[in-house]
């Protein structure tokens, strides 16, 4: 509670006091109503106030407006009638208690979410003279070293210079396996060191580093507003003028309609009676404050499981996608290449290895350092000459004396050297030696783990289409496509087809179903920014992708995509239930009041109640942990 | 031109009418107040110095909210 809080708090009970204490004092007349008017300058001085200068303001019609109108009128009806001001006061009291309430819960929520969202680092510790002195992390420049302890968050990107360690990379990505970092590994700011001591040497400035970038996202999303949140601040801005154009006819038409058409008596206190009880159902508070809530819990909330939302109108979009369009490589596959056969070697399997990787060593394609990789040991350059590339065919070299062509079928054609053919899909590398075949290699792209449940995560979450795109040839992408159970596959396509393609399956959807594209974001931007809505994953580091996305994935795991719309949904139904909620009880408060079925306690439920159950239930948009 | 700025503000309402009533100031381009973050976004127009806009833009909000406050 801050200051302004607790002085609320301490006037809500004083003036409950004086009102219970007024209740058992037999006091009748000018004295009574003197006595009451202390516990409502208690509680709605403040109001009173800032009514009048709503009025000097010429903003007639706020909150603050209609409870004065309400409560002064409900007291002078009282000063006429039966002396019972508890009524008026009540009215006050309670809207002070839901006003308390609401910054309370909103204060506390938002802390809450923040420290969801406490990536920041306060202190970068620099070395200097031997010692280690605490500083600011603005201040650091690229190539300082810094220091990180067991248990500290990483203030900086940068790069390991000596120390081994585990990072707890959570916070960022919502995993919670730690990672290992070594020496030479690069490390981005925002992780904790768990274990051991590390020196980085920075690669960026705090401003440019990670977690700025992240907070920054994070903190402007809200900014972005969504459908529901224009057409609440719509809503609010015609709905209360309304309700009080609307009261003061109830006040004025009835009675005279009774006094002059029907010829009965005007009864101007029962109406004037509704006319204020309506003014207290009207205030649009519990929508106002509950629809940002939501949003901002839905979206701290997915922060905190390594889902950045860039803004509450992006998880509206999420929340209505049918169609799921994937870049293969980075996306579904770890884009990473391995050897995963060598077949019909005529020689042993670690020298045809050897003979393809010192071939292909001057090479720094993918290829080449898979076949690396898979061979395992240091190569000697020296033992390769003459080494000639022959553009999408392969290369010839000289290893150790002999003539080794590894590369694909065109090669071994152009060099007339009968091959085999491979039955496994991939990339095959043929190789000859010394002009007579030698068999050959094949190096695939591995399936991510967990790609197959998160296609099947995003059917049973109600996606319609799943459809792959990727330059890689047909045979590989039909496998992956087979494999993974997508409904559509686009194969052979360059960059410009991508964009294309999407074009057309935007064209050819419903208007109101979504279309979602997943890249890795390094080469797809143009595409992530034409679908309705891009998703760029396992971008931790990759600025281009946090650039071009609308909602980043932290780490490479596909499922997310499905709990990115999950989450979505359910902040999505929240804010739906509430704006029916509200204004559904507000509508049946009014008409009930308008009838002189509601008095001014349901009227005090339908404001201060509905605001209340509207907060909590908004709140529950930052539980996302389970879905 | 576009600057942050902390705000202080008790209810959501107000926040919206804060954000009209400076997008209708001059010199204003445009404006957002976010209310969860307590922050509020001028985008000023060519030429507008925000040294003298502000003050504009705080009066221009107490009318509408008396006890809003901008830190600038």
């Amino acid at each position: 509670m801050n200051r302004k809080q607790k002085k609320m708090l301490m006037r809500i009970i004083a003036a409950a006091l004086l009102m219970i204490v007024l209740h058992f004092m037999p006091v009748t007349g000018l004295l009574r109503f003197i006595l009451y008017l202390v516990p409502y300058f208690v509680i709605g001085y403040d109001i009173l106030i800032k009514a009048a200068k709503g009025i000097k303001n010429r903003q007639v019609f706020d909150e603050c407006f209609l409870m004065a109108v309400a409560t002064i009128g409900a007291i002078a009806l009282a000063l006429t009638s039966d002396g019972d001001y508890t009524e008026a006061i009540a009215v006050m009291l309670f809207y002070q208690i839901g006003e308390w309430f609401q910054s309370y819960a909103v204060g506390k929520s938002r802390r809450n979410i923040s420290e969801l969202m406490d990536i920041r680092p306060d202190y970068a510790n620099l070395e200097v003279d031997g010692r280690l002195e605490q500083t600011d992390p603005d201040e650091i420049e690229i190539g300082s070293i810094i220091v990180v302890q067991p248990g500290e968050k990483v203030p900086l990107d940068g790069v390991i210079v000596e120390g081994n360690s585990t990072l707890n990379t959570s916070a960022l990505t919502g995993e919670s396996l730690p990672r290992e970092a070594k020496c030479g590994d690069e490390i981005i700011s925002g992780c904790i060191n768990m274990t051991g001591v590390l020196k980085i040497e920075t690669t960026k400035e705090f401003e440019e580093s990670t977690v700025s970038k992240i907070l920054d996202l994070v903190e402007n999303a809200s900014s972005r507003k969504s459908k529901s949140e224009h057409f609440i601040s719509k809503f609010a801005r015609y709905y209360t003028p309304a309700v009080c154009y609307a009261a003061v006819a109830l006040a004025v038409l009835p009675p005279l309609v009774r006094m002059l058409a029907l010829g009965l008596a005007p009864a101007w206190g029962v109406w004037i009676y509704r006319a204020l009880t309506f003014l207290v159902i009207s205030c649009p508070c519990a929508l106002v404050i509950s629809i940002p809530l939501s949003f901002f819990a839905g979206i701290g909330g997915a922060s905190h499981e390594g889902i950045l939302v860039k803004g509450s109108n992006y998880l509206e979009t999420l929340a209505q996608t049918r169609y799921v369009v994937f870049d293969k490589t980075g996306t579904l596959t770890e884009g990473v290449f391995e050897v995963s056969g060598i077949h019909h070697s005529t020689m042993e399997r670690e020298k045809l290895l050897e003979y393809a990787a010192l071939a292909e060593s001057a090479s720094s394609h993918p290829i080449s350092r898979s076949l690396q990789h898979a061979h395992g040991k240091e190569l000697d350059r020296s033992r390769v000459r003459d080494v000639q590339e022959i553009s999408g065919n392969g290369v010839i070299a000289k290893v150790d004396g002999h003539t080794v062509a590894a590369g694909n079928d065109k090669l071994m054609k152009r060099l007339n050297i009968p091959h085999l053919d491979c039955h496994e899909v991939g990339t095959i590398i043929h190789l000859a030696v010394d002009g007579a075949y030698a068999g050959h290699i094949v190096i695939a792209d591995r399936i991510k783990p967990h790609a197959k449940d998160a296609v099947s995560a995003l059917k049973s979450a109600g996606i319609e289409k799943t459809i792959m795109l990727t330059g890689d040839r047909r045979s590989i992408a039909e496998r992956v496509a087979q494999t993974l159970g997508l409904d559509e596959v686009h194969s052979e396509l360059l960059p410009a087809d991508k964009v294309e393609l999407v074009e057309t399956l935007l064209k050819a959807k419903p208007g109101k179903a979504k279309l979602a594209f997943v890249g890795d974001g390094i080469n797809d931007a143009p595409v992530l920014s034409r679908a309705d809505i891009g998703i760029a994953m396992g971008a931790m580091g990759s600025d281009a992708a946090i650039e071009a996305a609308d909602v980043v994935l932290m780490d490479d795991d596909p499922m997310k995509i499905a709990k990115a719309i999950k989450i979505s949904r359910k902040c999505l139904r929240i804010v739906y239930e509430n704006i029916w909620f509200a204004i559904g009880i507000k509508l049946i408060c009014l008409f009930l009041g308008a009838i002189g079925l509601a008095n001014m306690w349901l009227a005090i439920f339908a404001d201060v109640g509905v605001m209340v159950i509207a907060v909590l239930n908004a709140i529950r948009a930052l539980f996302v942990r389970h879905l | 031109m576009k600057k942050t700025y902390k705000i202080e503000v008790d209810c959501a309402n107000c926040a919206n009418k804060m954000e009209l009533a400076t997008k209708n100031t001059a010199g204003v381009k445009d404006a957002v107040v976010n209310f969860m973050t307590l922050k509020m976004k001028v985008e000023f127009e060519e030429g507008a110095d925000p040294k003298t806009v502000m003050p504009e833009v705080l009066a221009n909000c107490r009318k509408v909210e008396d006890d809003c406050e901008i830190f600038f």
